[in-house]
């Protein structure tokens, strides 16, 4: 567990808990963060410490996404706990929360308890479950959210079903907030987003694709607000995607109800026109939206109305993708393009850095209720050294998840991982 | 060159190629490009109502006709080009056979590939099924229909059909008429007539427009007897009831209430107006039979002739471009 103490020096720091963003340099022991010596000032170290030369590359804490998918267990061809802790480190990400549909469904203490004693095993990059809401995530009975807690799910959630039935959700949220238990779930309306493949637009019009309209979320958004409000239950949107749901959100917020918001890199850096010619890694739940909504989205990136951003990792083979479009599996892995995604944001002058790395780390860590996501001496030393401005072509096919179905095929970014460190062991070293 | 079809030859003579390896979208083509085609189809129509039909440009070319939905007319119509053009033609319905064993498209159409064809005709309930094809074979595609999106030859032949009735297209007025949010037929004719200088209107209660349709540079109507009123050309579409997921209008007796052709409708379009429908028809639904079958008003035979005309340019053109590789 204790590996050799590091030291970086000459680091750009940004520390979202204190809020420093400057020059300084960190020393690592013991698998947690020690001293952190601002400025440019020499640190002093002993012969078997290894001094890592930052030159300036930023240091922050190791990126902790909330919505990970693998197909472990039930899918392995798709992805393991493995590949994907692999890409995720190679990505920065040091922390991953899994989703709970998979095969069998994660709505049992015993599937818990598997996923936690795997990452175990595994030990690259830490791996936490979320629940599921309901029971097999059909949206009818409760699943045995208190005993998944005990056994160490941070939160629970029905994945991409949503549930359908009020009173179903209004038991959910009033029983897991008296648990202390976060409850996700991504507002869509059934009917109206039945068969969709696309955003109700001219767009998908023209393309003769099935769609769906923004007042599909907005419509399962105001529903939920609206049982929060009624409950009082802490309370986590699930890959908010619009301007008119962020409206809804924003007037909550305002009522100062406990109601967090993530969205996922995928919206924030695509819209529906990315779809092109039938591009199906642009395929994805929510679909992309229009341009307007994802500027929306960027603006309550940059004033913290979205408290957090995810990769929506979510890996689909050949032979879910390689399809008409209407019949292609949605979603787009992203564990490895997650922080590259999000610095584009940063280098295009939208969102402040620090907000950035906020929304990434200190944001996902106190949603979750872990010590990680922050450089405060003590926390555990999971870090990311990146070179912010270094370009970056993702070329899909050298992904190393198992299936290589990214939106962000054959963009150029810029923000290269140098190294990935959990509990003070380095996990990846470009 | 083939002295039985002269129109052919003078047409061939003077055109440029075909402008790409496929045939996906009516977008594909400028005017001049369709102009082209419509010419070399004018002399084939020619060439089809003599004895001897047959021609050598196809000659030793293999064409597959690759339909996962079933068509009686778009595919003979394919068939018959091909066959008078001299190719050997295949008919595929994969729907009976490999579909239902788990293969995907692409696999199918790989493995159709391997076999050496020259021109793969898909017809695929997907939009954007005969597209992603292109993609993955290495002969011509031509697009016979891919779901809600395109059906380009069908455009084309609805084209020739207008052209050959009014000597023109640019200037006239072609009401588009019904379920236009489930029809490819539509889109296709939307994007080729507007870009040949048409005046288009859709028509169609709201349940059955596309979203935004008005910003296609066309204008809606929800009212068909506004909507066709001066038109010289109305177009009926069919109702897709295979396609429609819930329901979108009340009743089939209210639809052809509000919706459906009948001389007393018709008589508020232009003098001289032309009545054209895809087919098949649903008689008493979005067509009256009288006015369906009245052939001083009706185009829709004319429509079914000029389709093998059609594909036989686009079969043609397509080949002088294999040949030139």
């Amino acid at each position: 567990m204790s590996a050799r103490p590091v030291v970086f020096r000459g680091a750009r720091l940004l520390d979202p808990a204190s809020g420093y963003d400057g020059p300084g340099s960190l020393i690592v022991s013991e698998g947690r963060v020690g001293e952190m010596r601002r400025g440019d000032g020499a640190i002093e170290v002993s012969d078997d410490v290894r001094v890592v030369e930052a030159n300036g590359a930023l240091l922050c804490p190791g990126l902790i996404d909330l919505r990970v998918k693998t197909g472990e267990p039930g899918a392995e061809p798709k992805e393991t706990l493995k590949s994907a802790a692999r890409a995720a480190a190679a990505g920065g990400v040091t922390s991953v929360v899994v989703q709970p549909d998979t095969d069998p469904v994660i709505d049992d203490p015993a599937v818990v308890d598997f996923i936690l004693r795997r990452a175990r095993d595994i030990d690259i990059v830490h791996v936490y479950p979320a629940g599921a809401a309901t029971e097999g995530l059909l949206g009818q009975g409760m699943a045995e959210i208190g005993l998944m807690h005990e056994a160490g799910c941070v939160y629970v959630t029905n994945a991409d079903r949503p549930i359908v039935d009020s009173r179903v959700m209004r038991r959910l949220l009033a029983y897991a907030g008296g648990l202390g238990v976060l409850v996700a779930h991504r507002p869509a309306d059934p009917w109206l987003t039945a068969g969709a493949a696309a955003t109700e637009s001219e767009f998908a019009g023209r393309m003769g694709l099935a769609s769906e309209p923004v007042a599909a979320e907005t419509i399962m958004l105001e529903r939920d607000l609206a049982l929060v409000e009624l409950t009082g239950a802490r309370f986590m949107v699930d890959q908010i995607s619009a301007a008119a749901p962020l409206a809804s959100l924003a007037r909550a917020r305002a009522k100062g109800l406990p109601v967090i918001a993530t969205a996922s890199i995928n919206h924030l850096s695509f819209n529906e026109l990315d779809i092109g010619d039938y591009r199906t890694f642009c395929k994805l739940t929510p679909p992309l939206r229009g341009e307007d909504d994802r500027l929306a989205l960027i603006e309550a990136l940059s004033c913290g109305l979205v408290d957090i951003v995810v990769s929506a990792h979510a890996p689909a083979p050949p032979e879910d993708k390689r399809l008409p479009y209407d019949e292609a599996a949605p979603g787009s892995v992203g564990l490895q393009t997650l922080l590259p995604a999000l610095l584009t944001l940063h280098h295009e002058g939208r969102v402040p850095l620090a907000r950035l790395i906020h929304a990434v780390t200190l944001g996902p860590a106190e949603a979750i209720g872990v010590a990680a996501g922050r450089l405060t001496p003590g926390a555990p030393a999971d870090l990311v050294l990146c070179d912010v401005n270094a370009p970056l072509l993702i070329d899909a096919a050298a992904l190393i998840s198992k299936s290589r179905n990214s939106a962000f095929d054959g963009r150029r970014l810029q923000g290269v991982v140098l190294m990935t460190l959990v509990d003070g062991r380095i996990v990846h070293e470009a | 060159m083939n002295p039985l079809a002269p129109g052919v030859d003078e047409v061939r003579a003077r055109t440029f190629p075909f402008p790409g390896r496929h045939f996906l979208s009516v977008t594909d083509l400028n005017p001049v490009e369709v102009g082209d085609l419509l010419d070399l189809a004018d002399g084939f129509v020619a060439l089809n109502r003599q004895k001897n039909k047959k021609l050598d440009l196809l000659k030793g070319r293999t064409l597959i006709n690759l339909f996962f939905e079933a068509s009686t007319r778009t595919q003979s119509s394919f068939e018959l080009a091909g066959k008078r053009l001299g190719a050997d033609v295949v008919n595929m319905s994969p729907r009976a056979s490999s579909i239902v064993k788990g293969e995907t498209l692409v696999d199918t159409a790989v493995t159709l590939n391997a076999m050496q064809p020259d021109i793969l005709v898909v017809r695929h309930a997907s939009s954007g099924a005969a597209s992603l094809l292109s993609q993955k074979v290495s002969c011509s595609v031509i697009n016979a229909g891919d779901g809600q999106h395109e059906h380009p030859t069908q455009a084309m032949l609805d084209a020739l059909s207008m052209r050959r009735a009014f000597g023109r297209i640019g200037g006239l007025t072609v009401a588009i008429c019904g379920d236009v949010l489930h029809s490819r037929v539509a889109r296709s004719n939307v994007a080729l007539l507007t870009m040949l200088g048409a005046n288009v209107r859709v028509v169609g209660p709201p349940t059955l427009m596309p979203t935004d349709v008005g910003r296609w540079g066309v204008e809606a109507h929800h009212d068909l007897k506004t909507g066709i009123a001066g038109a010289d050309v109305v177009m009926m579409l069919r109702l897709q009831l295979e396609r429609m997921d819930g329901q979108l209008v009340p009743s089939m007796r209210e639809f052809f209430r509000l919706w459906g052709l009948d001389r007393e409708k018709l008589a508020r379009a232009a003098p001289g107006v032309r009545v054209m429908h895809p087919g098949p028809m649903n008689r008493g639904v979005e067509i009256d039979s009288d006015v369906a079958d009245d052939l001083a008003v009706s185009l829709i035979q004319d429509q079914v002739e000029m389709g093998v005309a059609v594909r036989m340019a686009i079969l043609a053109s397509l080949a002088a471009r294999l040949d030139n590789r």
